[in-house]
């Protein structure tokens, strides 16, 4: 809400107008059944359906990928990818549903990928018809990442994978997944290779994916297990051993730090999907009564929204200073510390929420009489998924302090 | 209006930033500092007003007394991006000088019209000066001043008076019957007696100042209309001072926590120090992107200058209040003491934090702003 109006290029107004444009006319119509709160918990193929056609036709009309050079399917623009998405969320659209594949594994093909492997796959992955998923976590490898065991062993041209992959987000859905695997067991970063896999094509010949259920009772990620799965060696991103830094493209770009910004839209509002952001709590506090007026009145209250006011906007005006190179004391220091504000703020917004609701906020999905459907009490929980996923809070706090202001490693 | 997506910081902007940094990093160093402000700890002392007067006049042949004295006047007319960026550098360097106080009343002046270009062009001619209109409870709303005016003189009594001791002239806020207007007068003026404050802060110096029957010059009529509109600029400078300093605390303590050894490793390697300190940083930068879109703001959206001038000075108060207490912490022991230059922003940073508004008096305002008055 509080989003400065700012000014664009010359190309970045005229391709505006096109979005607005074209969205005037071709926003879906919100669906007659539920979304989920993102696209890391679609269920059904029938909300698959209809996200994937959303993203196909936004594709087409040059919404997605448009910073994306022409050959590999994108649309050769530059700097355009976020006017896109200020448009899209201005319109309402629904989300995207291949967010991993546009988000972390589009970057990595693009940094990293052989020119045949970049031309087959990613006008695939940008219009959403394969599906993408990351396999990273493992059951003994979580913050400490370059642990991970699941292992490739040589076959001639070929690789034999064997191991368990877990948090996998969208596997029940995906194509592919990009995949840090060992191919040495002699050394921990060195001894790591990066891949990318099919899994719809294998799944029970070499793949094997089983759901695994949420603390909110979604689902929406899952376990992956690798047995004796052949892959060509074709499908290797970057050198061999050299796992680890692609891994950072990756990691980067999860966590909004990389270069290339990741098509995002989402701004439809049912009931269904519900950003904890600050519009939403003030949302809630005018409708709310507290103490016998509307909670908006209560002057505690109003101080404590004000204080995440100001954190939501700091963080807009963090993305926004990134690129004015004068304004900056370390060319990676805001970057870094996008994904770790995006999702803390988020969570004590949500929680802020939950205490503006009062005893209401004992009422969940499902319950009539809950505040906003019941999309509170989710929306906070979910949270959790973002401090958690893509290097906890903690981890960023490590990653912040040793290469931002240079303290000793913690390891 | 809309805001340019850069802030309009120009290159002429960085140059001043730039410049302002090595002139005070080579002039200015902190032991220097120490040496002029800090030479007796004494409490009770006679308050001192210790600066560079030689080196403030290096920077006033610099013009950077008049980068926001509008063109019209003789001055530079620098958009308040680059004012904020010359003002975090001072900050950083914590220098003891008249820039804040001058620079707060060229925005006052500015904002009066025809009637204050006059005290504009003194400005533009190397006059320093600042605001006289707290009362004694430190309100900063200019409406409660305890000066009043009266055929053209003045009677009442200015409290927190910054830097009082270090300018030429007063901008005074009195009531004038059912108004208030704005009056120009010299600090050694006849019926004016500066009071030094007993502060805390060692770089700045405050007073409270009595005026009876002083004759001043009235330079505006509707002087809460330019105190309002002055006000964003006034808030978002001292937060572009904050950060500045906040920078130094968080660079200083940095580099204590690489070199100083415990357990046999240096204590940044420890979490319990790393993530504060990682805090400190992201609170500083939260409060410096929300200074430079308000001071963008206020020439690009005047609308909203008031809005996002409110979340910068309640991000910097609250910058300047954690920066402060971990960067004493962190020092332990010697951290403590009146040597360690830490103590000298940690002062600077608490008086800075409650100047103009702290932070939930500004939450307070901005409530107003985004929800509503209560009724």
């Amino acid at each position: 809400m509080s989003e400065s109006d700012i000014k664009d290029t010359p190309e970045q107004a005229e391709f505006r107008q096109h979005c607005r444009d074209w969205l005037s006319d071709n926003t879906p119509d919100e669906p007659s059944f539920r979304l989920p709160i993102s696209a890391l918990e679609i269920m059904t193929e029938e909300q698959l359906k209809y996200l994937k056609d959303w993203q196909k036709s936004a594709y087409e009309a040059g919404l997605v990928g448009c910073d994306y050079p022409i050959e590999y399917g994108g649309g050769g623009r530059s700097n355009c990818q976020r006017i896109a998405n200020e448009e899209m969320h201005r319109a309402k659209t629904p989300y995207m549903p291949n967010i991993i594949g546009l988000g972390m594994a589009a970057p990595t093909l693009l940094h990293h990928g052989q020119e045949e492997l970049k031309r087959h796959l990613l006008p695939r992955l940008l219009s959403g018809e394969d599906i993408w998923c990351q396999g990273f976590s493992e059951p003994g490898s979580g913050s400490d990442l370059a642990s991970v065991q699941t292992f490739a062993k040589r076959d001639g041209d070929a690789w034999i994978i064997n191991g368990h992959k877990i948090w996998t987000s969208l596997a029940h859905f995906a194509a592919w997944m990009i995949i840090l695997l060992r191919t040495d067991k002699t050394e921990k970063h060195g001894g790591l290779s990066y891949f990318v896999v099919p899994i719809s094509s294998a799944l029970n010949k070499g793949v094997t994916v089983k759901p695994l259920i949420k603390m909110t009772g979604e689902t929406g990620f899952n376990e992956v297990l690798f047995e004796d799965l052949p892959v060509n060696d074709g499908l290797r991103l970057g050198g061999l051993g050299q796992g680890w830094q692609v891994a950072t493209t990756t990691l980067l770009h999860e966590r909004d730090a990389g270069e290339l910004v990741t098509p995002r839209s989402g701004g439809m509002k049912n009931a269904a999907s519900h950003n904890a952001d600050t519009t939403n709590l003030i949302d809630l506090a005018r409708k709310t009564q507290y103490n016998g007026k509307p909670a908006v009145q209560d002057p505690l209250l109003r101080d404590r929204i004000m204080q995440q006011l100001i954190r939501e906007t700091g963080l807009q005006e963090n993305q926004r200073r990134a690129r004015v190179p004068a304004l900056l004391d370390h060319p990676a220091r805001l970057q870094l510390q996008n994904k770790l504000l995006r999702s803390e703020i988020a969570q004590e917004t949500a929680a802020l929420a939950l205490e503006v609701a009062g005893a209401s906020a004992s009422l969940y999905l499902g319950d009539e009489n809950a505040p906003a459907g019941g999309q509170w009490p989710l929306a906070y929980m979910s949270t959790y998924g973002n401090t958690i996923a893509a290097g906890t809070s903690e981890v960023q706090r490590n990653i912040l302090g040793e290469r931002v202001l240079s303290l000793a490693k913690s390891k | 209006m809309a805001q340019p997506d850069d802030y309009g910081f120009s290159e002429e902007a960085a140059l001043l930033k730039d410049s302002a940094r090595k002139f005070f990093k080579s002039n200015f160093p902190t032991d220097k500092l120490q040496k002029m402000v800090a030479d007796n700890p004494d409490s009770a002392r006679v308050q001192e007003s210790n600066w560079d007067k030689a080196l403030w006049q290096q920077l006033l042949e610099l013009g950077w007394t008049l980068i926001a004295v509008p063109e019209s006047a003789d001055g530079l007319g620098l958009p308040a991006v680059a004012v904020a960026g010359l003002v975090e550098e001072a900050g950083r360097a914590a220098f003891p000088c008249p820039l804040m106080a001058t620079l707060n009343t060229t925005y006052v002046l500015a904002a009066c019209g025809e009637s204050a270009n006059t005290a504009l062009r003194e400005i533009a001619d190397g006059t320093t000066a600042t605001l006289a209109l707290t009362n004694r409870a430190g309100s900063w709303q200019p409406e409660d001043t305890e000066v009043s005016a009266a055929e053209g003189k003045l009677n009442g009594t200015a409290y927190f008076v910054q830097d009082a001791r270090k300018v030429d002239k007063f901008l005074v806020c009195a009531r004038k019957g059912t108004a208030h207007s704005l009056y120009w007068v010299a600090t050694n003026a006849p019926g004016i007696t500066v009071h030094a404050d007993a502060i805390v802060d060692l770089t700045r110096d405050q007073a409270h100042v009595d005026f009876v029957n002083v004759d001043a010059e009235e330079v505006c009529d509707d002087g809460l209309k330019a105190l309002e509109q002055a006000f964003p600029a006034i808030c978002t400078m001292l937060a572009a001072d904050v950060i500045g300093a906040a920078e130094w605390q968080l660079q200083t303590t940095a580099e204590y926590a690489r070199t100083r050894t415990q357990f046999d490793r240096p204590i940044g390697f420890f979490q319990a120090v790393k993530h504060p300190l990682v805090d400190v940083m992201i609170k500083i930068d939260e409060a410096k992107s929300l200074v430079y879109n308000a001071a963008c703001a206020f020439d690009h959206e005047p609308q909203r200058a008031a809005e996002y001038a409110h979340m910068a000075k309640a991000s910097a108060s609250e910058t300047a209040s954690f920066a402060s207490s971990r960067s004493v912490q962190f020092h332990g022991g010697i951290g403590y003491t009146w040597e360690c230059f830490v103590q000298l922003y940690f002062k600077r940073q608490k008086h800075s934090q409650m100047l103009w508004g702290d932070a939930a008096w500004h939450r307070a305002r901005l409530a107003d702003i985004v929800l509503g008055e209560v009724g």
